[in-house]
C-alpha cells in the first residue's frame, strides 16, 4: 500500500516536470526565443555601437576650428604623365600612394604636421563639386597619420580631383548642446505634467475611494421609500443645477459685455460681501439650539438662497480672473505666464461650475428625497406605505430606463424614440412597481452594496486601460500635447489611486468607527473625525508613490503624443540618434531617482 | 429607565447571541453584567445604542422605543448614552483634546464640526473633564503617546462629554493591570455617585462586581442566568453562569 502511493506520487511529479518542460517549450516557441542572434558578428557590431553611442551622451558642444590640408588625386590614372605633387614639407602636407588609381580602389593617405592627437573626416572632392567622405584620420602625437581608404566609384575624370582631410580641434569652453537644452525644456514639462495629474487625480480620488470601501458602505442601508425617492431626487437635482449654472453663466456674459473688468470686480465683491454677511447671519457666534429650531423653513430658504449667490458670485470671480489673467500677461513681462495661469484658473472655473452646481443639486435632491422617504416610512400608515412606494418605484424605475435609453440612444445613433425612450421607461416602471410589490417596506435595501459595486467596476475598468491608450482619446479632444497627456494621467491616477484609498479605508480599526458612531454623530462626520485621521499617513505615501509612476509614465506618454520627454526620445530613437536620445534617458533617470529620494524623505515625515 | 423586552440577536441567522433576554435598569443604578467571555455581553450592550441592530425585542429608554427609532431620533439617543470600550477606541493619530471633543459630535452643528470647529465652551468643557480624570496636562498629545491607563480615562472623558444619563462600559478595564482596572473603575463609580448617570458595566472579576455594583445580571450562553444584587452569586449560582468545572477567583 505504502509503496503504490510512493509510486503514484514519483509518477505524478514526473508529469509535473514533464507538463512544466512543455509549457516553457511553448513558451519559447510564442516568444520566438533565438540565442543564435545574440551571438551573431553583424548584430554584436551593432549593439556595441549603440552601446557606445548611449554611453556618450552629446551633452555638451565645443567651438571647433578646423585645418584643411589638401592633395590631387587622379581617378582614374591618367594615359599622359602626370604632374608630381611637390607639398611644402614645413606646413602640414599629405602624401598619397599611390597618387592616381581607379574607382574602388585602395590607397594610402599619409598626413605629416597635422595637429597632434586630432580627429576628422577625410573627404574625396569630385570635380563636380561633390563631397564624399571616404574615411576618418586619427593623428598621433607627432602630428603624423596613415590611413587606408577606398576610392569612391564615379566618372572618370581626366584632371586632378582632391582627397582633403580636415583635423578638428576644440577651442574655448564646453557648451550645452542642443539636444540638452531641449531636453531639459522638455523635461521640465515632463515633472509639471506628473504634478498636475496627481494633484487633480489625487484630488478626485479622495471622495471617490470613500464610495468604493466595503466596511464604510455595507451598512448603508435605506428602505424601499428612501431609494426610490433619492433615485427620481438626483436626476431632477443634476437638471435643475445644470439649469441654473447655465443660466447664471449666460447672465454673466450679457451682464459684462462691456467694462469687463470693473464690472465683474463690483461684482464679485458685492457677491463675496452678501454671502458672508448671509453666513454670518445663518450661523451666529452663539448657537441658541431652540431658536435655530424655529425658523427651520427660513432657514433652508436662506441656504438655498446663499448657495444661488455663491454660485452667481463664483462665476462673477472666474469671469474677472478670465479677463484680468489676460490683461495681466504684457505687464507682467517675463512672469506673464502667470497672467495667462490666472485666466486659465477662471476658464477651468467656468468649465466646472455647471458639473459642480448639477452635482450639488443633484445631492441636495438626491438627499431630500431621501428624508422624505424616511418620513413616509416613518410616519405613514403600511397602506399608505405601499401605495406611496409602487408610484415613487415605478417613477424611478421609469427614470433609470429612461436615461440608459438615451445613453444607448447617444452611442448608437438610433434616433427612434420609441425604442430608446418609451419602450425603456415602460419596462423600468413595470420592473420598479414589480420590486415595490415583492419587498416589504421596511426591507432595508443595501444600498451601499450597490453603490461600492458600482464603483468598483467603474474604478477597474478605467484603470486596466494604460493612459498610454487613454492619451489617444484625449489627444483627439484637445490635440498633441502636455494637456492630453495630463488628462488622460489624471484620469488614470484617479482610477488606480481610489482603489489603493479604499483598501487603505477597508483596513482601518473599526474601534474608534464604533466609538465616534456611538456619539451620535452623523455618517459624515464619522469619516471625519475617525476614517479621516486613520487614513492620512497611507493616503500620503500612495500619493506620493503615484507621482512617482506619474513621472515615470509621462516620460513615455509622449510615445502617442501626450507631450513630455518621450516625444524627443521617441523622435531621435527613429532617427537613430542614438547619442541625443542617451541625454533623454539620462534626464528621465536624474528626475526618477530625485523624486525616489524626495518622496522617501516626505514619507518619513508625515508617516 | 430602561428597559429590556425579550431581546434577542441572531447573527447571520445562525448564532444566537443574546437569547430573549429581558431586565430593566432603574435610573441612577450600576449594573454590573457577568459572564465567560463570548457569552452575550458586548452584544447586548451594543443593541442598546443599536451600534448592533437587534433581530427582535425591544429596548425602551424614557419612553423612546430605541428599536424602532429613525436616523434623525437615533442621533439624539446616542449622544445621552456614552459608551466606554475594552480597548479604549481612540483615534490614536488625533490629539487627545480632539478625542475628547468628538464626544460633543451629536451635539453640535454638523456642518462646523466637519472643519474641526467646536464653540469655546466644548473646549473648556473638554480640558474640565481631562482635569477630572487628572490628565489635563496631556491634552495636546496625540492619543498614541498616552499609556493604557491613561488612554482609558481619555475614553471616560469622552463619555462624560456626551452629558449622558447612561454609560454602557464594555469591560472597561479588562485591558488593564489591578491598580489602573480600580481606578477606572472608581472614575465610574464617581460618575454614578455625584452626577447620577445610570452605568451598564461588563466585567469579568467578582471581586470588582462586588465592590462597585449595586446589581448584577450574568448571561450564559446569551441566556439571562441570574438578575440580582452580587451577594446573592453563592456557589451553584457560579456555576451555573460560569459552568460546571469553573474555580472561584478573587
Amino acid at each position: 500500500m505504502e509503496r503504490e502511493k510512493s509510486l503514484i506520487k514519483s509518477v505524478s511529479f514526473g508529469l509535473a516536470i514533464l507538463f512544466g518542460m512543455i509549457i516553457y517549450a511553448y513558451g519559447f516557441n510564442v516568444t520566438k526565443v533565438n540565442f543564435e542572434t545574440t551571438r551573431s558578428e553583424k548584430r554584436l557590431t551593432q549593439l556595441s555601437r549603440i552601446m557606445r553611442a548611449l554611453a556618450h551622451p552629446s551633452l555638451f558642444v565645443y567651438e571647433k576650428e578646423e585645418l584643411e590640408v589638401m592633395a590631387p588625386i587622379y581617378l582614374p590614372c591618367p594615359k599622359t604623365q602626370v604632374q608630381i605633387h611637390n607639398p611644402d614639407t614645413s606646413d602640414s602636407y599629405l602624401i598619397l600612394t599611390p597618387n592616381c588609381a581607379g574607382p574602388g580602389e585602395i590607397i594610402t593617405v599619409e598626413g605629416y604636421n597635422i595637429w597632434p592627437n586630432t580627429k576628422g573626416p577625410i573627404n574625396f572632392l569630385a570635380l563636380s563639386g561633390v563631397n564624399l567622405t571616404i574615411g576618418n584620420l586619427q593623428s598621433d602625437a607627432n602630428g603624423y597619420f596613415k590611413a587606408k581608404v577606398k576610392l569612391p566609384k564615379r566618372q572618370p575624370v581626366d584632371v586632378a580631383q582632391m582627397i582633403r582631410v580636415l583635423p578638428r580641434r576644440n577651442i574655448g569652453n564646453p557648451e550645452f548642446s542642443d539636444v540638452a537644452k531641449s531636453t531639459w525644456d522638455k523635461i521640465i514639462e515632463t515633472v509639471f505634467l506628473a504634478l498636475l495629474a496627481t494633484t487633480f487625480g489625487t484630488l478626485l480620488a479622495i471622495p471617490v475611494s470613500f464610495f468604493a470601501a466595503r466596511n464604510l458602505m455595507s451598512s448603508q442601508k435605506s428602505p424601499l421609500t428612501n431609494v426610490a425617492f433619492s433615485t427620481i431626487g438626483w436626476p431632477l437635482g443634476i437638471l435643475i443645477g445644470l439649469q441654473t449654472a447655465l443660466t447664471f453663466k449666460s447672465f454673466v456674459i450679457q451682464l459684462f459685455v462691456e467694462d469687463v473688468l470693473i464690472r465683474s470686480s463690483i461684482g464679485s465683491v458685492l457677491g463675496i460681501g452678501l454671502t458672508w454677511s448671509v453666513i454670518q447671519w445663518l450661523f451666529p457666534k452663539k448657537q441658541d439650539q431652540s431658536n435655530l429650531r424655529k425658523h427651520k423653513i427660513v432657514q433652508s430658504v436662506t441656504v438655498i438662497l446663499c448657495v444661488l449667490i455663491s454660485i452667481l458670485t463664483i462665476y462673477m470671480i472666474a469671469n474677472l480672473a478670465l479677463v484680468l489673467g489676460q490683461v495681466l500677461i504684457e505687464p507682467l513681462g517675463p512672469i506673464g505666464f502667470v497672467g495667462n495661469f490666472i485666466s486659465q484658473l477662471g476658464d477651468v472655473l467656468i468649465m466646472v461650475l455647471p458639473a459642480a452646481t448639477a452635482l450639488l443639486g443633484g445631492g441636495t435632491l438626491g438627499l431630500a428625497g431621501n428624508k422624505l422617504g424616511q418620513y413616509v416610512s416613518d410616519h405613514m400608515s403600511p397602506q399608505v406605505i405601499k401605495i406611496t412606494n409602487i408610484c415613487a418605484t415605478a417613477l424611478a424605475g421609469a427614470v433609470i430606463g429612461g436615461i440608459l435609453g438615451n445613453t444607448i440612444d447617444w452611442f448608437y445613433q438610433l434616433d427612434n424614440p420609441q425604442q430608446t425612450l418609451y419602450l425603456p421607461m415602460s419596462i423600468g416602471a413595470i420592473l420598479g412597481a414589480l420590486v415595490s410589490l415583492r419587498i416589504s417596506h421596511k426591507h432595508p435595501i443595501p444600498i451601499g452594496y450597490v453603490t461600492y459595486y458600482v464603483t468598483r467596476t467603474i474604478l477597474n475598468a478605467t484603470r486596466s486601460i494604460e493612459p498610454l491608450v487613454m492619451v489617444i482619446v484625449f489627444v483627439v479632444w484637445v490635440g498633441i500635447g502636455p494637456f492630453a497627456g495630463s488628462l488622460a494621467l489624471a484620469l488614470h491616477t484617479i482610477a488606480a489611486l481610489a482603489k489603493l484609498y479604499s483598501e487603505q479605508v477597508e483596513s482601518i480599526a473599526p474601534g474608534p468607527l464604533e466609538a465616534v458612531r456611538a456619539t451620535g454623530a452623523n455618517r459624515l462626520q464619522t469619516i471625519v473625525y475617525a476614517v479621516i485621521p486613520q487614513i492620512i499617513p497611507p493616503y500620503i505615501s500612495f500619493t506620493m508613490y503615484r507621482w512617482d509612476i506619474n513621472v515615470r509614465m509621462s516620460t513615455i506618454i509622449g510615445f502617442a503624443g501626450g507631450g513630455g520627454i518621450g516625444f524627443l526620445l521617441q523622435q531621435n530613437i527613429n532617427l537613430l540618434d542614438y547619442r541625443a536620445a542617451s541625454v533623454q534617458m539620462l534626464a528621465i533617470a536624474i528626475v526618477v531617482a530625485t523624486m525616489d529620494y524626495i518622496s522617501a524623505v516626505i514619507r518619513e515625515r508625515f508617516v | 429607565m430602561l428597559e429590556i423586552h425579550n431581546l434577542t440577536k441572531i447573527y447571520d441567522g445562525k448564532v444566537i447571541a443574546v437569547d430573549n433576554v429581558s431586565f430593566e435598569v432603574k435610573k441612577g443604578e450600576f449594573l454590573a453584567v457577568i459572564g465567560l467571555s463570548g457569552s452575550g455581553k458586548s452584544t447586548l450592550l451594543r443593541c442598546i445604542n443599536r451600534l448592533i441592530e437587534p433581530t427582535s425585542g425591544q429596548i425602551m429608554w424614557n419612553n423612546i422605543d430605541i428599536t424602532s427609532a429613525s436616523q434623525n431620533e437615533m442621533r439624539n439617543v446616542r449622544r445621552k448614552i456614552g459608551m466606554v470600550f475594552q480597548h479604549f477606541n481612540l483615534v490614536s493619530r488625533s490629539k487627545v483634546i480632539t478625542n475628547v471633543l468628538s464626544g460633543r459630535l451629536g451635539y453640535i452643528n454638523p456642518a462646523l464640526s466637519l472643519i474641526n470647529r467646536f464653540p469655546q465652551k466644548d473646549i473648556e468643557m473638554a480640558l474640565k473633564q481631562l482635569d477630572r480624570v487628572g490628565i489635563a496636562d496631556q491634552a495636546y498629545k496625540r492619543a498614541d503617546e498616552l499609556s493604557g491607563g491613561q488612554q482609558q480615562r481619555v475614553g471616560v472623558a469622552r463619555a462624560m462629554m456626551q452629558e449622558p444619563e447612561i454609560i454602557l462600559a464594555d469591560e472597561p478595564v479588562a485591558s488593564l493591570d489591578p491598580v489602573l482596572a480600580h481606578s477606572i473603575m472608581q472614575y465610574l463609580e464617581k460618575l454614578n455617585k455625584e452626577d447620577g448617570v445610570t452605568i451598564l458595566c461588563s466585567l469579568h472579576f467578582l471581586d470588582l462586581v462586588h465592590e462597585y455594583a449595586d446589581r448584577a445580571i450574568a448571561l450564559n450562553q446569551g441566556q439571562l442566568m441570574f438578575d440580582g444584587p452580587p451577594k446573592e452569586i453563592d456557589d451553584a449560582r457560579f456555576r451555573s453562569i460560569y459552568g460546571q468545572e469553573a474555580k472561584r477567583v478573587g
